[in-house]
């Protein structure tokens, strides 16, 4: 059993917290008993073997699971003690709240300006647009690559930097939480940097949950590390994903309790 | 590494000629094939013209903006202004119905507002309604779609006689309505599901990403379906030549009868001798002209749309 709390390190404030959380699809368990607690403006990461269920708690969390027409949770999920899945909550509100960056970088087939203006527009922002714009560009450090041709197609750029493209749409909505389902999974090692450092400035304002099949990722920028595992099971889908261990990064990288931990993070399976 | 094992030398087959030989043949069918549909729409083309040619030296260009059709022997007149205005029209139409209606349908069945079982049902329902021969949707339109039109026009009071450009636009709209769905359905399924879960992330509602991501992003391909659609409108005969009442005129009412081209065609060939029948090659050439237009235009709008993004 693993405790909601990270093992070491005092938390001060809980943003999100899912409480004995079990995610189906249809009648497959995907995720059995997940109890997490995430600290505000911290980074958590979420690393473990492929088909653990990082990811589909990372996408519970801003309800995009809903979706999926066959998903469906057991267990409490809560965002500052209010119940993510109460029948009365509109996940549209949840999502500009709790805001989500892919894995593969999807700018939408608009210019650049647009595509950050997009997520204000939407959700009614009275404010200087020029000025959201730009704010939003300088978090997150692509400004000076983009203020000469902010009215090309968001197509137009490198890889890493349609990502922070992405990224800065995503903080245009000012949510509170940023969630990242491996963001650096299609990029080169010098964007995949660039966009860790602007992980590290975000934190200040921003609460982030970062999937990561990279553990050296994991190490550099996260202050907390939750290892997911996978458990053989006799039930349709052969496997199911669980919480094995949630500690300061520091302690579950150089001083696991548990030897599934250990055994992964000094890369002996997955 | 040790020098026990050495790596096997590359290979060194060479491709015997009889193989050579048959990638020639190959290239060559596939040449001659290509070359053949090209001839054809060359071929096409000059019988077109040739035919055409006693009139158009008649006529010339003000065969395009000339209104009376009168193949009565020692009076002879031919202008096609009244089929030009009687196909654009009756196009426009059917695209002012079957454009919203054939998008709402793609809408409808690309997002998950019913289950994928029932979807798929309908998908097939709208693809069926393609198949229907043409001569059928003009016995529908007789039997079924001017008696009720009769009947509705009738509790207004307004006089409806039957054959009219509106009960051939109307047949038309569900013509291509099929057209317009499909393509766009197949448009609207193809983009990336990355668009949809990045629009809502960050808290889009489903009608804002249908109509500031999905909708954008597809154009292109949704304006396609729409011009070839529209092309299909403009040639399509039997079941206007049925409905349209074949009236050589030019008149604002769409309760009136008016005609096409094709359906002018369709009408008068069989009968038709000397000048009539060079008259109607030229009406023939005025809608190859037509929809070589379309399509051009369609090309155009869907490469510039493209460039945008």
């Amino acid at each position: 059993m693993v405790d909601t709390m990270p093992k070491s390190g005092t938390m001060t404030d809980v943003v999100l917290r899912a409480k004995e959380c079990d995610i189906y699809y249809g009648s497959y368990k995907a995720v059995r008993d997940v109890s997490i607690d995430i600290p505000r403006n911290k980074i958590t990461a979420f690393i473990g073997p492929s088909g653990c269920g990082k990811s589909t708690v990372l996408r519970c969390f801003n309800r995009l699971n809903d979706l999926i027409e066959s998903f469906s949770l057991k267990g409490k999920m809560t965002y500052h003690g209010q119940d993510l899945y109460a029948p009365d909550v509109d996940p549209v509100e949840v999502r500009r709240r709790i805001g989500m960056v892919f894995q593969k970088p999807n700018p939408f087939p608009k210019t650049i300006y647009d595509n950050i203006a997009y997520g204000p527009r939407i959700s009614g922002y009275k404010g200087d647009m020029d000025e959201l714009v730009e704010t939003s560009l300088r978090r997150a450090v692509l400004w000076d690559e983009v203020k000469d041709k902010l009215q090309e197609s968001g197509f137009s750029l490198s890889g890493g930097q349609q990502q922070r493209l992405c990224i800065a749409r995503t903080i245009a909505v000012q949510p509170e939480v940023v969630l990242m389902d491996e963001p650096c999974a299609a990029l080169d090692p010098i964007s995949t940097l660039k966009v860790e450092e602007l992980m590290k400035e975000l934190v200040q304002n921003y609460t982030i949950i970062i999937v990561t099949h990279n553990m050296q990722q994991a190490t550099r920028v996260a202050d907390y590390t939750a290892f997911y595992n996978a458990q053989v099971t006799e039930e349709a889908g052969g496997k199911v994903g669980y919480l094995a261990e949630f500690d300061s990064t520091e302690k579950i990288f150089n001083d696991p309790e548990q030897e599934s931990t250990r055994d992964y993070v000094t890369g002996r399976f997955g | 590494m040790t020098a026990d094992t050495p790596s096997p030398p590359p290979s060194d087959r060479q491709r015997t000629p009889f193989e050579k030989g048959l990638d020639r043949f190959f290239e060559g069918t596939t040449l001659t094939f290509a070359l053949f549909i090209l001839l054809l729409l060359i071929a096409i083309g000059l019988l077109i013209l040739v035919d055409a040619w006693p009139a158009i030296k008649e006529f010339g260009l003000g065969f395009l903006w000339t209104s009376s059709w009168n193949p009565v022997a020692g009076r002879e007149s031919y202008g096609v202004l009244p089929m030009v205005y009687g196909t654009l029209v009756s196009s426009a139409i059917a695209l002012l119905i079957a454009v919203p209606l054939g998008l709402g349908t793609a809408l409808f069945l690309s997002e998950n507002f019913i289950p994928l079982k029932i979807r798929t049902v309908l998908v097939f329902m709208v693809e069926l309604l393609a198949a229907i021969p043409s001569v059928v949707y003009g016995l529908w339109g007789i039997f079924v779609l001017i008696p009720a039109l009769k009947w509705f026009l009738g509790l207004f009071g307004i006089p409806f006689t039957g054959p009219s450009m509106l009960a051939a636009s109307l047949v038309l709209a569900i013509m291509i309505l099929p057209i317009i769905t499909a393509i766009s359905r197949d448009s609207l399924a193809a983009l990336p599901p990355e668009l949809r879960q990045g629009s809502y992330g960050l808290g889009a509602t489903r009608w804002g990403t249908i109509f500031r991501v999905l909708i954008p992003a597809a154009i292109s391909g949704i304006v396609g379906g729409v011009m070839l659609a529209l092309g299909r409108a403009m040639g399509e005969t039997m079941a206007v030549t049925m409905l349209i009442g074949n009236s050589n005129t030019i008149s604002l009412s769409l309760l009136a009868p008016s005609n096409t081209i094709s359906s002018l065609l369709a009408n008068q060939f069989a009968e038709a001798k000397g000048i009539q029948v060079a008259a109607l090659m030229y009406a023939a050439f005025v809608l190859v002209i037509l929809t070589l237009i379309v399509n051009i235009l369609a090309d155009w709008i869907v490469r510039k749309l493209q460039a945008k993004y």
